[in-house]
């Protein structure tokens, strides 16, 4: 395979991966706005551009934090080149790109979903719009993934789009649980507190975590629980640990194909040695967010790695 | 441009009634509900968008991506008018191939004052470096596309060659699967030729013409696209897919050890036959224009010793510019010794002085065209034209009038397209697909139908808003 079709590959999950991961998030804060004063929605709107790294743009362009600016911002905002808009656009483009390597189903739903939300994003999207359009986000997701499991060979492409898909996810699930690690610190010596349960609800929620943690916990929700359960659960999706597996059974089926390990194998390894027998407790001893920041750069590190190794690039 | 006298209809006769080739498709048609017909029209649009079927067409605001409008009256051709036509096909092929060969090589035709040599001094896609060098398996134009027109029963002119890297095939193929998915039960009443397996022949054509540093084993066929922005990407990814074949870009390549190499996830590995869909003068910045990214800089000289196998030539377009159109019957008969089976449009050479100054006192009734234009664009369509267009020309053909020639406005067959108000008459011509190996030539039954969805008009080029038909060769 081409290298700049794995990059393609790499990239057009992550960007599909990041879309959905981005309308989970707006609909979690969406649903916090309704249900919570203006002030706690205010800084709900506020976390949501921090989480997504974009203060800088958002404040260049908008004074204040409201619901329909931001999520108008996330999904379409012209100030904004990362929209989810322009996300779309991506995961299209290269999908043309890798058209060779991807199956006419996949190719398919990424144009369906593309012409689709292209439509439903071309004008402003309004509070009786909004959760129409987010669901349709994760659709797209959805149909894309399962038109891709269902139909693609099991060679280094399926691979490459899969490492793409959980670098992402890693990554974006850090990011949300970093964003409110303040919120889980004092569980250690408030067990059984009278926190807010309802902002804890709202880290699994954007983590499409809330039912099923819920489900596992008998409805008790307390942080440290959120903590084991987001961060080192490997038999739920969207957690730090399930992401880390599925990337490291991508890498060895990739040194598999090629013969050789390359340096993401050992960064992988390196960060196995490092934060793999971590118990929830450790965690917190050494801090959720040094924890987080460290997890982030690693994983970074590895998707620059994969690059190299595979020549994404010239 | 408006079509004048009584035009040939593909589908009925002067009296109205229906020729033989339609004659089972007429009576289905019939049996079909018009409800049923209006939906399958809306839904044939659809299928096209979702599947990504789509052009680029340039000028337009950020390269965006349409449709080329597709009619479902399929147009057909019987099993003995496809016989004789594709004769005169092969035959024009063959000599098109003779000719390249000739002339980077002795020009004999030169010597025997059968062609000016000012027609290859001064044209543009004459390649210096090509002369004196056979290219692997002696073929020149491994795809040639011609484009043929109709005025009669028996009366076919070919318009145009295609011997550079002609475009549209992926519409052939595309257009019958559309229209097998969507009236399956035509195709179980009436006996088409198939053209699905055009891809398979044309990787075999191209694995058949491997260079000389070819090292055993499978070869390696790579697509060379200019990228997603060009407006033939669609087809470009399509052929790839379809051929098994690598679809690569500039940047993908480079030349090591002799060969040129495409950058894989495990390191650069040769390729031995590039089928390009990228201009000549952008295919190796170091030979031609030196700005070009599409392409490989040092491509030519891994070629001139026998590295990659590159399909078609470069150089070829020599072969098919509107002034050496002119002389095609020259050229047919000079290598094949035989007379042309099929004939050429009318055309004067503007560069002739007698020619020109009877294209300048016919403006209004002729077609003139850019020796090396394309896609209908630059071309003035006299009839159709006003005052001010055609002195506006006038002045660009005086200027430099070695750059044009001219054609009578022709009576080109009708055949009804499918509207909201039934069937209507409109124009069309037909690009059948040729692939020429060491092994042969071999012609797809067919081709592509362009037909012209105003009108009146003649002009049928997809950029200019033409559209086109499946195309049916019947079984005998």
């Amino acid at each position: 395979m081409l290298g700049r079709t794995a990059n393609g590959l790499f990239w057009m999950f992550r960007y599909l991966e990041r879309a959905e991961n981005t309308a989970r998030l707006l609909e979690a804060a969406l649903r916090m706005a309704l249900t919570r004063d203006v002030v706690t929605a205010e800084a709900e709107w506020r976390s949501v551009i921090a989480t997504l790294g974009l203060q800088r743009l958002y404040e260049a362009a908008h004074d204040s934090y409201d619901g329909t600016t931001v999520w108008n911002f996330v999904l379409r905002g012209a100030s904004n080149p990362g929209n989810v808009r322009a996300m779309f656009g991506t995961v299209r483009s290269n999908a043309r790109e890798s058209r060779i390597n991807i199956s006419s189903d996949v190719w398919e739903a990424v144009n369906e979903n593309w012409m689709r939300l292209d439509r439903l994003l071309a004008r402003p999207v309004g509070q009786s719009a909004v959760g129409e359009v987010l669901a349709a986000i994760r659709r797209a997701g959805t149909q894309v993934h399962g038109a891709f499991d269902g139909s693609i060979l099991r060679d280094e492409g399926y691979h490459f789009a899969r490492a793409g898909t959980f670098i992402e996810r890693a990554d974006s699930t850090a990011r949300i649980l970093d964003m409110k690690y303040f919120l889980l610190l004092p569980s250690l010596s408030y067990v059984g507190s009278s926190l807010d349960t309802g902002q804890w609800e709202q880290v699994l929620r954007s983590v499409a975590g809330a039912r099923v943690y819920s489900w596992l916990n008998a409805g008790q929700i307390e942080a440290r629980g959120i903590v084991e359960f987001v961060v080192l659960d490997d038999r739920f999706p969207r957690s730090l640990a399930f992401c880390r597996n599925a990337l490291r059974d991508c890498l060895g089926a990739l040194a598999r194909t090629h013969g050789v390990e390359g340096s993401a194998v050992a960064l992988m390894r390196e960060a196995d040695t490092r934060i793999s027998h971590l118990t929830v407790d450790q965690i917190f001893e050494q801090g959720l967010h040094e924890f987080l920041v460290d997890f982030l750069a690693r994983n970074n590190a590895i998707a620059r790695a994969i690059a190299g190794d595979y020549r994404f690039h010239a | 441009m408006q079509a004048r006298g009584t035009n040939f209809d593909e589908m009925f006769d002067g009296a109205g009634n229906t020729r033989p080739a339609y004659a089972e498709y007429c009576r289905w048609y019939h049996e079909q509900p018009p409800e049923f017909l209006r939906r399958k029209n809306r839904e044939a649009d659809d299928t096209f968008r979702r599947t990504g079927i789509t052009f680029n067409v340039y000028g337009e605001n950020e390269a965006e991506e349409r449709l080329i409008p597709f009619d479902m009256v399929p147009r057909i051709i019987t099993a003995a008018e496809w016989r004789k036509l594709s004769k005169g096909i092969e035959q024009r092929v063959r000599a098109l191939n003779s000719f390249l060969y000739d002339l980077y090589h002795r020009q004999e035709i030169v010597r025997a004052g059968r062609l000016p040599e000012r027609l290859l001094r001064g044209n543009d896609a004459w390649l210096a470096n090509m002369v004196g060098f056979t290219p692997p398996g002696g073929i020149y134009t491994h795809i040639v596309g011609i484009d043929l027109v109709r005025t009669g029963p028996d009366e076919f002119f070919v318009l145009e060659d295609n011997a550079r890297t002609p475009s549209g095939v992926s519409y052939m193929l595309e257009n019958r699967e559309t229209m097998m998915g969507m009236f399956p039960d035509l195709f179980s009443r009436i006996g088409v030729e198939s053209v699905s397996n055009y891809p398979r022949r044309l990787a075999r054509s191209l694995a058949a013409c491997v260079p000389p540093a070819f090292g055993g084993g499978k070869p390696t066929v790579a697509v060379l696209t200019p990228g997603i922005f060009n407006s033939a990407y669609f087809e470009h990814a399509f052929l790839a897919d379809q051929m098994g074949a690598e679809l690569v870009e500039g940047s993908d390549l480079r030349v090591t050890g002799g060969r040129v190499q495409m950058r894989t996830t495990s390191g650069y590995k040769p390729i031995d036959v590039l089928y390009r869909r990228v201009d000549d003068e952008f295919l190796d910045p170091l030979t031609f224009n030196p700005d070009s990214v599409l392409g490989v800089p040092g491509i030519m000289d891994v070629y001139r010793s026998g590295g990659i196998t590159i399909a078609n030539a470069p150089g070829t377009g020599v072969a098919d510019d509107k002034a050496i159109y002119s002389f095609m019957p020259e050229i047919v008969e000079f290598y094949t010794g035989e007379r042309p089976l099929l004939p050429n449009v009318q055309t004067w050479r503007c560069a002739d002085k007698d020619s020109l100054a009877y294209v300048l006192d016919n403006l209004a009734e002729l077609v003139v065209k850019e020796v090396h234009g394309s896609g209908g664009y630059g071309m003035l369509i006299g009839p159709t034209s006003s005052r001010r267009e055609i002195a506006a020309f006038r002045e660009k053909l005086v200027a430099k009038p070695d750059n044009y020639i001219a054609q009578p406005t022709l009576a080109l067959s009708t055949c009804p397209i499918y509207t909201a108000k039934g069937l209507a008459p409109r124009h069309l011509d037909l690009r059948p697909f040729v692939l020429v190996s060491p092994e042969g030539i071999d012609i797809t039954p067919g081709g592509l139908t362009r037909v012209a969805l105003k009108k009146g008009s003649l002009v049928v080029n997809s950029s200019q808003g033409g559209g086109t038909k499946d195309t049916w060769v019947l079984k005998d």
